[in-house]
């Protein structure tokens, strides 16, 4: 079975070997504090099997994120600006190959669609091939690794290494914003563990007036928009609204349909993602991945979206939800 | 209530611009010793939290992919084919990028875009093409303002698109939590049916948005140029 560690292993290695391209790049501005990052975050990505299967220590890799922290936060990383195409020859190029070129990008989503929808039936006698829990991520890793082939099949480049040099190209361009994802998480369990849920739920009920619907409807929604800003995801601030508000005073004080109730409240949240930068990787990646000067340039060109939604949201579940 | 001031220290922290990283890591740390956790069990958390939450990182896989096709010319190559597509500016680019993007959500397809994935090799060099075919040049700032609305198609497209799809996660979270918690029997379906109507007010606020954009994008370009023009002429105006 094809399962979900094998494709962090893939992650893993693709880092490990952009480390190993950047120690050997003489010309690079910050060779070995990069070169580091970049080795020690691949090699986290395989110790990372071990701890979810409980068979190593988990503060170990504790303390390796901790120093990749120190290591990007200390300008240590820099971006090497490995060499590729000029746009000169990038022009000649594209008059050569024409719409060829997006046969590799197209191969990449219709492979992933394709496996996520043949893997219920893909199955070696009784076992599943794909990892039934984690299917859309396999099914992605495998996608890339078939666009990748296609696309030195169709392009030919000198090195068939290619691939994995332009890789190191982006992955510089983005720099430490790859590693902020998962960092905005781990502070979402630490919020969690500490009891900031709690401490919240407190301060939103005392900020209540009771009795009125319209009240009650205006605090969960607005709660879920400015919790899921603080948080980075909608999930973080779900469940501490809901036991606050959602479910004691919407749906028992003021028997609101739950599923109406739930369903906008969450999307409620996700208004408040496109305005925060613990959303990296939505809000902040992107920046990076398009090389903005301004780090929040994404966030400013949703922010008038967000706010006009937040308040459909709450007629839509103000109108829907009560009868 | 102690705990907050960790949630205190992630506002400030952005707000006087400190290293992202170095301000959720210490404000992790601070509220973790608030709510009386030992270093030993913070190092735990750190280390688990970095390994459950692998899956963010996903995009990595793509960019061998993309870095080669990029090579090879892809961004040019979209360009080029918005150009002899004379009815399609930028705003209209987008818009097309919102509604695949919504449909396909909508439908599970959630990994078929993504910043990565399309936003990158493919939307950007589009809406930007379309720009150049209406101004010749587009200036940086115009440059900036499409890039950021090209990432906020996908982002509005994916967000108010997936929950109307039942198996996506924050409806299977929704139904895990208020099932454990509340002893309900919500349907993922009830939950993804009430996602509609706000998957169209979002279609609707943000293609209208999207819609303006062009006449924007114009009023941009001119202000740009009369700024260029102004710098330029004064070395001129200061010699007579």
């Amino acid at each position: 079975m094809i399962d979900v560690e094998s494709i962090y292993w893939l992650i893993g290695l693709l880092f490990v070997a952009w480390a190993f391209l950047i120690a050997r790049d003489a010309n690079h501005p910050r060779r070995w504090g990069s070169s580091s990052f970049w080795g020690l975050l691949g090699l986290c990505f395989f110790y990372g099997t071990a701890v979810e299967a409980k068979t190593a220590p988990a503060w170990v890799l504790g303390i390796a994120v901790l120093v990749l922290v120190a290591l990007a936060s200390t300008g240590l990383l820099g971006d090497g600006r490995s060499t590729t195409t000029t746009e000169e020859q990038r022009t000649v190029y594209a008059g050569r190959f024409g719409n060829k070129l997006f046969i590799p990008a197209l191969t990449l989503p219709v492979v992933t669609v394709i496996i996520v929808l043949l893997a219920p039936v893909l199955k070696i006698g009784s076992r599943p091939l794909i990892d039934p829990t984690h299917t859309t991520l396999v099914a992605l890793g495998i996608g890339a690794i078939a666009a990748a082939v296609v696309g030195v099949a169709i392009l030919r480049p000198r090195n068939k290494l290619a691939p994995v040099f332009e890789g190191r190209r982006i992955l510089e361009t983005i720099g430490w914003a790859a590693l902020l994802p998962q960092m905005l998480s781990t502070l979402g369990i630490l919020f969690t563990q500490a009891g900031v849920g709690t401490a919240v739920g407190t301060l939103a009920k005392g900020v209540l007036p009771s009795g009125s619907l319209i009240a009650a409807v205006v605090v969960y929604c607005v709660g879920m928009f400015i919790f899921t800003v603080l948080m980075g995801n909608g999930f973080a601030a779900f469940p501490i609204m809901t036991a606050a508000i959602g479910w004691p005073v919407l749906v028992q004080g003021f028997h609101g349909n739950p599923a109406i109730v739930f369903a906008i409240g969450m999307l409620a949240g996700f208004c408040g993602t496109l305005c925060t930068p613990m959303a990296a990787n939505f809000n902040l990646v992107p920046s990076a991945l398009l090389e903005m000067k301004n780090k929040y340039g994404v966030i400013t060109a949703q922010v008038a979206t967000a706010v006009p939604l937040l308040c459909a949201n709450i007629a839509l579940m103000y109108f829907l939800a009560f009868h | 209530m102690l705990v907050l001031i960790g949630v205190l220290l992630v506002i400030v922290g952005f707000a006087i611009r400190l290293n992202p990283l170095l301000v959720v890591t210490i404000s992790g740390i601070v509220t973790a010793l608030l709510g009386g956790m030992s270093p030993l069990e913070i190092l735990n958390a750190f280390g688990s939290g970095f390994s459950s939450s692998r899956s963010v990182t996903i995009f990595v896989v793509v960019l061998p992919v993309i870095g080669l096709i990029e090579r090879f010319g892809l961004q040019e190559q979209a360009k080029a084919l918005i150009a002899k597509l004379a009815r399609l500016t930028t705003g209209r680019v987008l818009l097309g990028y919102l509604v695949v993007r919504q449909i396909t959500a909508a439908l599970g397809l959630t990994s078929i875009g993504g910043h990565a994935q399309t936003v990158r090799p493919l939307v950007f060099p589009m809406a930007e093409g379309a720009a150049l075919r209406r101004y010749g040049t587009v200036p940086d700032k115009v440059r900036e303002r499409i890039k950021g609305h090209s990432a906020a198609a996908d982002n509005v497209g994916v967000f108010f698109g997936e929950d109307v799809f039942v198996a996506v996660g924050s409806i299977l979270l929704i139904t895990t939590f208020v099932d454990t918690t509340y002893g309900l029997h919500l349907e993922p379906l009830q939950l993804a049916v009430w996602a509609i109507p706000t998957a169209i007010c979002a279609f609707l606020i943000h293609g209208f948005r999207l819609l303006r954009l062009d006449r924007q994008l114009d009023k941009a370009v001119q202000e740009a140029r009369a700024d260029e023009e102004t710098t330029h002429a004064a070395p001129a105006g200061g010699q007579a």
